[in-house]
């Protein structure tokens, strides 16, 4: 008699990827190291307001003339904003079902409450909701200018000074860049656990680079309103 | 010593439960918690009362029966399982809250007993070799290189016991699938079944409705039998590696 064996095809990669919860995570990893990428690149971009209008506006304009002359005016701005686009929705949307998941299969809390987990591990969550608040209002006010008090178009410096010399700009700014540390502690770390690079020997060193690059980020953002209000940077 | 508990008394899975509080007097340091427990019970069935319900077998830490959330703690505040956990833990005077395992895919069958079988489907799913039955084979006949061995008898030490599902705020059981594909996958006895276990496996795990892993360390830090949390990144690894290979 012939063995029962399991002779049903499998569904798909691209299915059994998006269909489990390691899979799915492993979607937030990727788009979340694509995120960080990203948020280093803008940091460093963001620095060169030390050094005057004429570098941080010249680096501006460079920016939309990316890949010239192969590429026409902005193309190459747009590919990266394509890639971002569609990295922050696979990351909202995989965060969202995997939230939802988690939900549902602790439906009972303990009624003995202890504190559990550490402090950025806790707010990933919140601080992605605030994050992506963030991002809306970050658009508004630097790309799109609708919100910006100088709104003074292909003039990037001028404009970041207005934002940061207002208190809500400050606030709303710094905020959220203690968000991005948080998340980034977290993240990054959970990631490389996600595509299976950590383990007991490298755990150390995954920690320490998530830390360093958490508070990295968050200095080297927050530098640029400090910096504003503190006059050094008029 | 004398101790205030508040166990959660559920009468069937359909019911509603609640924490009810009951007073023990005469508990030595020297009894475990489950002896506590059973003090409690011999008392109510002498008032006339239902005693309280709960999973034991072996009482020895090695069977993964007994199943306690004693104080917000998956088998409470010592490492180890409840049925070694000592009274000498505690102190004259306290208040214990005992509660069930939490997990939708756990549910609840009476008073502090869960339905662990989600469990044995995970495992029925590829917790297993392609072995020959019959008489044991020659052990030396499968060289096992010395760091595989230890690697797997590391997580081969899982006794099921669904600590790790019970501290997760997720309800993940990632911990427990963990432990078996790493217990399994490394040997040359489970390689055959190296891709489909851990895909199978995973599968089944979220068709049980067990929640993700989120990295908070709970459950390694709960595992009564010290499964590090470093097996979970070695079975995601497992798994893209055998979705690669399709």
């Amino acid at each position: 008699m012939a063995l029962a064996t399991r002779t049903g095809r499998r569904p798909s990669t691209t299915r059994t990827l998006w269909d489990s919860t390691v899979g799915k995570k492993s979607v937030m990893a990727v788009s979340g190291a694509i995120m960080l990428g990203y948020l280093v690149a803008h940091m460093f971009g963001n620095l060169k307001i030390f050094f005057g209008p004429g570098d941080f506006n010249g680096y501006a304009h460079w920016l939309r003339g990316m890949g010239a002359p192969l590429l026409h005016h902005e193309w190459a701005l747009w590919m990266v904003r394509v890639v971002l686009i569609a990295a922050v929705i696979a990351h909202g949307v995989s965060a969202y079902q995997l939230s939802r998941r988690d939900i549902k299969a602790r439906p009972v809390k303990y009624a003995h409450k202890r504190r559990r987990a550490s402090y950025a591990t806790r707010t990933m969550r919140w601080g992605g909701i605030i994050l992506a608040l963030f991002i809306v209002w970050h658009l508004l006010d630097l790309t799109t200018l609708t919100v910006n008090e100088r709104a003074w178009a292909g003039h990037p410096y001028e404009n970041v000074l207005a934002t940061f010399s207002t208190w809500y700009g400050n606030t709303i700014y710094i905020v959220a860049m203690v968000a991005v540390g948080l998340h980034v502690r977290h993240g990054f770390w959970s990631a490389a656990q996600t595509l299976g690079a950590g383990n007991a020997r490298r755990d150390r060193t995954l920690k320490f680079l998530a830390n360093a690059l958490a508070l990295v980020l968050f200095a080297g953002f927050v530098s640029v309103p400090v910096a504003v209000m503190t006059g050094v940077v008029s | 010593m004398k101790l205030t508990l508040r166990v959660w008394r559920q009468h069937n899975a359909d019911a509603p439960g609640a924490m009810a509080s009951y007073e023990v007097d005469g508990i030595s340091q020297d009894m475990s918690f489950l002896e506590m427990l059973d003090t409690l019970n011999e008392d109510l069935i002498l008032r006339g009362e239902d005693p309280v319900a709960f999973d034991h077998d072996c009482r020895e830490g090695i069977c993964g029966a007994c199943s306690l959330v004693i104080n917000g703690d998956a088998h409470g505040p010592e490492r180890t399982t409840t049925c070694q956990l000592h009274m000498r833990s505690f102190a004259d005077g306290d208040t214990i809250d005992v509660e069930p395992w939490r997990a939708s895919a756990f549910p609840v069958v009476k008073d502090l007993v869960v339905d662990r079988s989600a469990f044995d489907r995970i495992i029925q799913a590829g917790g297993y070799i392609t072995a020959p039955t019959g008489a044991a084979p020659e052990a030396h006949a499968t060289p096992v290189p010395k760091p595989a061995a230890d690697h797997a008898f590391e997580h081969a030490e899982c006794i099921g016991c669904g600590a790790c599902v019970a501290a997760c705020p997720n309800g993940s059981a990632m911990l427990f699938t963990s432990a078996k594909i790493n217990h399994l996958n490394v040997l040359p006895q489970g390689s055959p079944e190296r891709e489909s276990r851990v895909l199978d496996m995973v599968a089944t795990m979220d068709d049980e409705g067990f929640g993700g892993c989120t990295l908070t360390g709970e459950c390694a830090t709960a595992c009564p039998k010290g499964i590090p949390l470093p097996s979970i990144a070695a079975m995601n690894k497992e798994w893209l590696r055998a979705l690669r290979k399709g």
